[in-house]
């Protein structure tokens, strides 16, 4: 745990570095008001690397989270124009993504289906999904109801709710992770399967669960994603997959299970949006973004590897002088 | 005195197999029950059933006067049967106190984990074992024996009433041995029924207090140790007398094979150098991780050792890979068989002609006929059993798929075969095979290297025998200087007594 | 018993012949779902029985069809490359690079196919040289690699290949044959060859099954992966010419989606996503179903997005259903 903290501070002081470089140039950048932006920005990501996070621990991997996270924002921004309350679509689309989060999981649980297979395929089927839903329409800003546009922008104590709805998250999962026997068993089922089963837990079922969080937790999103950019179609979020599990990378978490941490999560996913906010702010086109997010998975996987990479036994003593 | 648990009538049956058939088992509360069998009696498959892991088709589970009916691990553990297993299987990512506790730790009035009352409690567990251990490490930055330890100290935290200790000992060295039995001790007098699994008999004359012997599924025999001898315990399992179990040879040494010198490993093994000759069984000796399979998987190109020179037949060899070992000659049959040697999902021809491709085909390209003659030569050499060549070999016995994979080193034509703990963990019957045919490969003229833990082998079938300690060697002997104390004081590295 | 160690029973090489055995294999399943289709087609839509109609269909299979190919053996051995579409992304806009700065036709397929093999080494060294895990890897360079397209070519394209470059994605060798049916086809036969008839083919197999056995066996397993990810990088190289060619212009979506199509073309194939067994033939059926219902859809004006929803339902459920109904 001690080498994972020890990660963590390093990430953190990277992040600072960042923003530190930045604005040493162009001082704006680190305005407190700024700085909440950015926060803000990077708030659909930090919420979706949360759920990616659990799902990672269990030794599985989602890449349909940004499907979910679009037919959730569509399935929200259509209840709303059918005029159903706000607390209702909360509630739906909560629902709707832990819903699809649970087809992913009871394919890997009951049929054992490796999850990049299945969450490869259920990707494009949650995107087409939503294709047959509105034929391919946009939901525009003016076929939404200001108080669906308004929730997200609220400012609230100097923040806005998106923001508070990152930061709720963030504590709510670091307590379910370090202080729940389920956030134990994430660990245990991926850090050890065959030892799980011995101690009771039920592999299949707890993975299930993982993908359920990170189902609804992509759900949440969608209302927030939607509401915030005003708009829903197709293809919003397309390929924001890849941003997440860079994030999980670049937080430390194992690929192979067992190992990770919220706050791993939390600041991979800030590395990033400070990069995404900062290229801008320097005037380096938006895409390069692509490129950055990529080099740096495989940066991260690269180092994670190094530090990982078993001691092996010291059998050898040497010889004591006589 | 009545037992704790009692199992009647038990069975359990597998696609093609019966594993338990109509047995029985009593564990009585502080005493120690050895459970004893060869390979495939079905040992494993009992503690699985008495953890919750199988569920028997018929039979009775009854604790405390109670049927019982365990439908899954939960369900055991909460009755209070818990398992300590071969490779101690817990996490490494979390944290002493977090394995001790998983699944029923301590709440606080919030309903979450209580951190500070569990690392309490796991210290306290820990000190009533006798470890200083801090509950915060991390356990995968421990060594097999404290993990041992807080197995343990999560059974004590359980409150289990019933231990199962599955060959405990079987990756220990001879100190932490020593200290599980007065752990074993320590359980005993807390009066929880212990049921032990071991394949080594000094073992189970030291520590049990009770015997029940399993042979092809079925019960045999129980009572109490004192009623019983070593031949006796033998003879229920194989169903027969085993008076001689090597057997007798007159080596034909002749000139050297294998030659190392100065062979170092920056972390492993120092100095090594010995001579293997032509016909000659060369044993290596030691505790487990003294550093023998270390220098048997450098010789095969495994790991890279930092200097030291190999020579074989008067010509010095550069081995980098495996693939340079086996042109070289050297061929390794590995002590992992599942995990290093046998490709079950293969067919056997195929395993059996693997390394052996450039031969049996040409150009790079594959020739069946070629493959499936060679197979089929080394099969039979070997008396294998199986349906038909093309068959996968998963499918076979564990004793088979062995013979699969020595066949497929002898396909290879060495010069010298090491083979690591070559017949751990299979029964006496097939251990028998194992040593006639070692025997039959010197008497052709091939070197033999063979590593083992057991003396009685070492000393049965090497004609010399060299002992490694900590990475070194520390001792050669042949002839009549192979005694058991010699080796058991070199590896362990006690003075010669005065 | 020393007897018996020298004259052990004879074992028969197989029991099954190989002929039964191909009987009731996967392969013969998708022979019969090929069969259906194409008669299903024949009769929902008149234009599906014509040489020219079905010859323009292979396009829609052909340039995936051809990564699929060195993707099994990828597969096979255990391992995955999920970048393929973007290294015919970045391939596509090497070549357009290379044709502004003035380069000929065969420079041209040059650079393309450079471009993939060295795409196809970056992963090799971090996944064979460096034992990184391949979905990892490849999810990073999947980015890394279009990244670079995106930054290269940001909202514009390439468009303006010299005239004898579009024989690649477009001409005809002889007839309804076209050089990518052809091409493909000639692959086809190569890599049946490398993987059923070598003992690189056998290492494979081998390093799936097992690759710690394997390598105690004296097989050269990273040397062995290396070479998949770059016949694989290779492959999209030489796709990336075909597609580039065929379109005749160059934008950084390219291919986008195209891994997905071939691991679902290899799954469909037969070949286990765990490692360790398939078969080129399969992979070869399992290309032309999905090239067969891609043009009966299109007959049927069924839109493309629809098309990928069966495409995700199909790779799901050729697992799921063996497991269902007991298979392994």
């Amino acid at each position: 745990m001690n080498i994972l903290k020890n990660r963590d501070v390093l990430l953190a002081f990277a992040i600072v570095l960042l923003i530190g470089g930045v604005a040493a140039r162009f001082p704006a950048f680190v305005r407190p008001g700024n700085l909440v932006n950015v926060f803000n920005d990077t708030s659909p990501l930090i919420l979706l690397a949360i759920g990616q996070m659990i799902v990672i621990l269990t030794k599985c991997i989602d890449l349909s989270v940004a499907a979910n996270l679009a037919l959730c924002g569509m399935a929200a921004a259509l209840m709303n124009g059918m005029g159903v309350p706000l607390p209702l679509i909360l509630l739906a689309v909560v629902l709707l993504g832990g819903a699809l989060g649970a087809a992913n999981g009871l394919l890997v649980w009951k049929l054992g289906i490796p999850s990049i297979v299945v969450t490869l395929g259920t990707m494009t089927i949650f995107r087409g999904t939503i294709f047959l839903m509105t034929g391919g329409a946009w939901v525009n800003a003016h076929q939404m109801s200001t108080a669906f546009k308004a929730l997200p922008r609220m400012v609230f104590l100097g923040l806005p709710v998106m923001s508070w709805v990152a930061l709720a998250a963030i504590a709510l999962f670091f307590m379910l992770l370090t202080r729940t026997p389920l956030g134990r068993s994430f660990y245990a089922v991926g850090g050890n399967p065959h030892a799980a089963v011995y101690t009771g837990l039920d592999v299949g079922r707890t993975q299930c669960i993982a993908f359920v969080i990170s189902g609804a937790l992509a759900g949440l999103t969608g209302y927030l994603w939607v509401a915030r950019y005003a708009v829903a179609y197709v293809d919003i979020a397309a390929g924001f997959e890849l941003q997440v599990v860079a994030a999980c990378v670049i937080g430390g978490i194992a690929i192979v299970g067992g190992a990770g941490s919220v706050i791993g999560a939390v600041l991979g996913a800030l590395f990033l949006g400070v990069i995404n906010n900062a290229l801008p702010v320097i005037r380096i086109s938006p895409f390069w973004q692509m490129a950055i997010s990529g080099s740096a998975i495989v940066i991260a996987v690269t180092l994670n590897a190094t530090q990982n990479r078993p001691k092996g036994r010291i059998i050898l003593k040497e010889v004591e002088p006589t | 005195m009545e037992p704790i648990l009692s199992l009647r009538g038990i069975s359990k049956s597998f696609p093609g197999v019966k594993a338990l058939q109509d047995v029985q088992l009593d564990l009585y509360p502080g005493q120690v029950t050895a459970l004893i069998g060869e390979n495939g009696a079905g040992k494993s498959t009992i503690v699985k059933v008495l953890t919750g892991i199988y569920q028997p088709e018929e039979g009775t589970i009854t604790m405390d006067g109670q049927d019982l009916h365990f439908a899954n691990a939960q369900d055991a553990s909460k009755a209070g049967v818990t398992a300590i297993h071969q490779e101690t299987v817990l996490f490494d990512e979390l944290t002493v106190a977090e394995n001790i506790w998983l699944g029923h730790a301590p709440r606080n009035r919030f309903g979450l984990i209580d951190k500070r009352a569990m690392r309490d409690g796991a210290r306290d567990l820990l000190l009533g074992i006798g470890s200083d251990m801090d509950p915060d490490l991390r356990l995968g930055d421990l060594g097999i024996a404290s993990k041992h330890l807080v197995a343990i100290a999560r059974a004590l935290s359980t409150d289990a009433r019933v231990v199962v200790l599955d060959e405990p000992t079987a990756a220990l060295s001879h100190k932490e041995i020593h200290e599980l039995y007065d752990l074993v001790e320590t359980l005993k007098a807390q009066g929880k029924a212990i049921l032990f699994i071991s394949h080594k008999f000094d073992e189970i004359f030291r520590i049990a207090d009770r015997y029940t012997v399993f042979r092809d599924g079925q019960f045999v025999g129980a009572g109490a140790m004192q009623d019983v001898t070593e031949g006796q315990l033998v003879q229920m399992m194989v169903g027969r007398a085993v008076d001689q179990i090597f057997p007798t040879r007159t080596p034909q040494i002749g000139a050297p094979v294998l030659t190392v010198a100065g062979y170092d490993h920056p972390t492993e093994f120092a100095d090594i150098r010995f001579t293997l000759h032509q016909g000659e069984i060369l044993g290596f000796y030691g505790l487990v991780g003294a550093g023998r399979s270390e220098v048997m998987q450098a010789l095969f190109g495994i790991t890279t050792p930092s200097k030291g020179a190999v020579r074989i037949d008067d010509k010095f060899r550069v081995i980098r890979s495996t693939h340079d070992a086996i042109s070289a000659g050297i061929v390794y049959v590995p002590e992992d068989r599942g995990r290093q040697g046998a490709i079950r999902g293969l067919p056997i021809f195929q395993n059996v002609t693997l390394p052996s491709l450039s031969r049996t085909g040409r150009g790079g390209f594959l020739r069946l006929a070629e493959e499936f003659k060679l197979a089929r030569d080394y099969t039979r050499r070997l008396d294998l059993r199986a349906a038909s060549l093309d068959q996968e070999l998963g499918l076979l016995s564990g004793g088979n798929q062995q013979k699969v994979v020595i066949a497929k080193w002898l396909a290879t034509k060495p010069r010298v075969i090491i083979l690591d703990e070559p017949t751990k963990g299979i029964d006496i019957g097939s251990k028998a095979a194992v040593h006639e045919f070692m025997a039959e490969l010197a008497a052709e003229g091939l070197a033999v290297i063979m590593v083992s833990s057991e003396i009685p082998e070492v000393l049965g079938m090497s004609d010399r025998v060299i002992v490694m300690r900590e990475g070194r060697i520390v001792d050669e002997v042949t002839g009549g200087a192979m005694t058991p104390e010699r080796l058991v004081r070199a590896a362990a590295g006690i003075a010669e007594a005065a | 018993m020393t007897q018996t160690l020298r004259t052990g029973r004879a074992i028969p090489d197989r029991l099954q012949s190989p002929a039964m055995r191909a009987l009731r294999s996967w392969e013969s399943i998708l022979v019969a779902v090929a069969i259906a289709i194409f008669v299903t087609n024949s009769f929902t839509s008149p234009y599906f029985l014509n040489a020219w109609n079905l010859s323009d269909a292979t396009f829609n299979f052909t340039e995936k069809a051809m990564i699929a190919l060195a993707m099994a053996l990828l597969i096979i051995s255990g391992e995955i490359d999920l970048s393929v579409a973007s290294i015919i992304a970045l391939a596509s806009t090497a070549m357009g690079v290379a044709m502004q700065a003035g380069a000929g036709v065969p420079m041209l397929v040059l650079i393309g196919i450079g471009t993939g093999v060295l795409c196809g080494a970056f992963n090799g060294i971090l996944v064979a040289g460096m034992g990184l895990p391949s979905i990892v890897v490849t999810i990073g360079t999947m980015s890394l690699f279009r990244g670079i397209a995106y930054i290269v070519l940001g909202d514009r394209a390439f468009t303006g290949y010299p005239p004898g470059f579009a024989y690649f994605g477009q001409g005809y060798v002889w007839w309804v044959f076209s050089f990518e049916l052809v091409l493909f086809t000639v692959l086809a036969v190569i890599y049946w060859a490398l993987l059923h008839r070598t003992s690189f083919g056998r290492a494979v197999y081998a390093i799936g099954n097992n690759a710690t056995a394997a390598q105690f066996s004296g097989i050269r397993v990273a040397r062995v992966k290396f070479i998949l990810f770059l016949l694989t990088g290779l492959m999209s190289g030489i796709a990336a010419v075909c597609l580039t060619s065929r379109l005749g212009s160059t934008r950084p979506s390219i291919a986008a989606g195209f891994e997905l199509e071939v691991v679902t073309m290899v799954v469909l194939g037969g070949v286990s996503i765990l490692g360790g067994s398939g078969s080129i033939l399969g992979v070869v059926l399992a290309a032309l179903i999905m090239g067969m219902v891609t043009f009966g859809f299109g007959l049927l004006n069924v839109p493309g997005i629809v098309m990928s929803i069966f495409l995700g339902v199909l790779l799901i459920s050729v697992i799921a259903l063996p497991r269902l109904f007991g298979r392994k």
